[in-house]
């Protein structure tokens, strides 16, 4: 096992999936020099035709990598969240939409991924965590990974998916260390992490945490603290939203009794706020405490770090909610 | 004219395949036998026909909420594409669709898009993807005079440009977005003026000579395939209807005049390509009408085909969402 930084495991992915299939190539905004880390390399090795830099036309290069996707390629286009906004219709009426549309003569192998740049004094208009506004909207599958090797194989699922993804790439998580297999040690071959399977992070019999994305590891902080207190937390990394592996989450909240959820995106409308729905109508049985969301605030992202530490789900907060739900 | 004579006549059928078909759509539209949203093509039919008759089967297009002629002229069948309007199982996407989102993946039809200008980007896509595997085929994205005001359309535009994609963009000017004259609205005199912004060629055609959009087309393809890069022609023409069935109903005061929609009807691209066939002893006044005849009965067979086929059930209701299918949730 090598111990491998995030966006290695990105550069590693999508080097592989070009080398494995011709008919990958990757588009976006001053990839050829890699200023986000992660296209390092990949001009030397596939050359301008399979790794293109585009003019600042986000509407207009996620819609040329549809078209692209529609005869034949896989495209793999690199954005930020923030600017996803400009190229909302293309994403929306059409990647989301066109296969239903044309009862089903569309194919779309497109992936988006997403780079959610929050938490580093970028302020409002770059740290946008705009996952749940995807999950609302039927026909993009949806990724958040937490850790480099989740990141490494469901990149790579996702290019060999046939369905439009976005991939949300926690650029908080961008330098984190993590142990990423090496192929001749997995009994497959190689490191694809399949869709809908959920990660037990840690086990734990008092209450579950759901993490999403960078959150997950603040959920695995918490759990490791509590338990010198005698606290046992288990926690669940959906890795994938669009789907979503409900069992998990009901089979542990079945166990644990309470669940906390800890989500980057804001409160309103967030994926907590599905999980939590799902759980108040198919596990509320199993609920001995109230649900507690764990979101970012319904604000914009201040600019100084003195504002923008208090925004998002931190360890004290998820920790605090823990034991929110163990008082009852 | 140095254009084969099956073509011509192929053309000519098309014409009126598109003018028979919208003229019963309007029929059974107005007799209540489907609901929603239709935009008739009619007085356009030579800008599609004539873009389409230079283009392969493996060529591909993509269109707009005007919708019935794009896919009539690139080879599409009526009995599917009139089934997709009675929202029946044997349309064209399965009753999913409607008027506004026929496609036919089996010879290049992207889809028709009810968002204005967004097909265009897409469409700029299959060219990349030809120019990244090196293949030979090229696409071609209709959208209108009001749709031309779309970033959509001018980040395409720069795009295609700037990496030489083999993409022909077609502009069907029939003057009007719904109500507003493209006048009021559009910047420059022409549509086609804005490709010098683009480095492109830019044709005004005249859109009521089929022959004309077709020796237009032509040299795009041609251009095209050889690497040269990309067009936008501008076909000029007229819509002899309301903007959609129905909207008439409501509208308040009158947009344009009786004058200028005879004037246009004058000029009947049906009318201006049958008088060159028959004056230049293509074909007869008599082989013409055969052919508007057959096309009225095939028609009328894709009207009953679309009648007697079933709706689809309730079970069909989350079919065609993806192509690896995930739990409901
Ligand atoms: C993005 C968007 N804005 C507005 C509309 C509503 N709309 C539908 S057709 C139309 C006019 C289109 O004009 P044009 O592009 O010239 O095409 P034409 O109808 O004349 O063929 C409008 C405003 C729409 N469908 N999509
Ligand atoms: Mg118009």
């Amino acid at each position: 096992m090598a111990q491998t930084v995030f966006v290695e495991a990105i550069n590693q992915a999508i080097a592989e999936e070009m080398r494995r299939d011709e008919n990958v190539f990757i588009m976006g905004e001053d990839i050829r020099r890699a200023v986000y880390g992660a296209t390092a390399d990949l001009l030397d090795e596939f050359g301008g035709k399979r790794v293109l830099d585009t003019p600042l036309s986000e509407n207009g290069f996620f819609g040329a990598a549809i078209g692209a996707s529609l005869v034949g390629m896989r495209p793999i286009v690199e954005t930020l969240t923030s600017f996803m906004w400009v190229g909302m219709d293309q994403l929306i009426s059409q990647a989301a939409k066109m296969r239903y549309m044309f009862g089903g003569q569309a194919t779309l192998p497109v992936v988006y991924r997403a780079t959610m740049f929050y938490g580093g004094g970028s302020a409002a208009h770059h740290s946008d965590r705009s996952y749940p506004m995807f999950m609302n909207m039927p026909g993009i599958k949806i990724v958040v990974p937490s850790n480099p090797a989740d990141m490494k194989g469901l990149l790579k699922a996702a290019v060999r998916d046939d369905d439009p993804t976005i991939i949300f790439e926690d650029g908080t998580l961008f330098g984190m260390r993590g142990e990423v297999p090496d192929d001749a040690d997995l009994p497959q071959g190689e490191l694809v992490v399949p869709f809908g399977e959920s990660k037990v992070v840690r086990e734990g019999t008092d209450c579950t945490i759901v993490g999403i994305g960078g959150a997950v590891n603040h959920a695995a902080a918490v759990s490791d603290q509590l338990a010198q207190e005698g606290i046992s937390v288990e926690v669940i990394d959906p890795r994938t939203l669009v789907p979503f592996d409900k069992q998990t989450v009901l089979e542990s909240v079945e166990k644990t009794g309470r669940l906390v959820i800890a989500d980057p995106a804001h409160k309103v409308c967030s994926a907590a706020s599905e999980i939590a729905s799902i759980v108040a109508e198919e596990g509320f049985w199993s609920l001995q405490a109230p649900i507690q969301k764990i979101a970012s605030e319904q604000v914009h992202i201040p600019y100084t770090p003195s504002l923008e530490k208090h925004v998002y789900p931190d360890v004290p907060k998820i920790t605090a909610a823990v034991k929110r739900t163990l008082e009852s | 004219m140095d254009i084969d004579r099956d073509l011509l006549l192929l053309m000519l059928r098309r014409m009126w395949m598109i003018r028979n078909f919208e003229l019963k759509v309007m029929e059974v539209h107005a007799a209540g036998e489907f609901t929603g949203p239709a935009h008739p093509y009619i007085g356009e039919e030579a800008v599609a026909v004539g873009a389409c008759a230079a283009l392969e089967d493996t060529d591909y297009i993509a269109g707009t909420h005007r919708s019935h002629g794009h896919p009539i002229a690139k080879g599409g069948r009526v009995d599917k594409a009139m089934a997709e309007l009675y929202g029946r199982v044997d349309g064209y996407c399965k009753g999913k669709g409607g008027s506004m989102h026929l496609a036919d993946y089996s010879i290049g039809i992207l889809g028709e898009s009810g968002i204005l200008g967004s097909s265009v980007p897409v469409a700029v896509g299959a060219a990349l993807a030809a120019h990244i595997k090196g293949e030979e085929f090229v696409s071609l994205a209709f959208f209108g005079d009001g749709a031309s005001n779309q970033g959509a359309l001018h980040e395409s535009m720069n795009l295609a440009s700037v990496w030489n994609l083999p993409m022909i963009f077609l502009c069907e000017n029939n003057q009007y977005a719904v109500t507003t004259s493209y006048a009021d609205t559009v910047a420059v005199e022409h549509v086609s003026d804005r490709a010098s912004a683009y480095n492109m060629p830019g044709l005004l055609i005249d859109g009521q000579d089929a022959i004309a959009m077709y020796e237009a087309t032509r040299e795009a393809v041609r251009r095209a395939r050889a690497g040269e890069g990309p067009t936008l022609i501008e076909g000029l023409t007229y819509r002899y209807e309301e903007h959609s069935l129905g909207l008439g109903r409501v509208r308040r005061g009158e947009y344009r005049t009786e004058e200028e929609i005879e004037s246009w009807r004058q000029r009947d691209p049906l009318v201006i390509l049958e008088g060159t066939l028959i004056s230049q002893g293509i074909a007869t006044r008599e082989e013409c009408d055969a052919i508007n005849g057959e096309t009225v009965e095939e028609v009328e067979k894709a009207t009953d085909f679309a009648r007697n086929s079933p709706f689809p059930e309730a079970e069909d209701l989350f079919e065609d969402m993806w192509a690896n299918p995930i739990p409901l949730p």
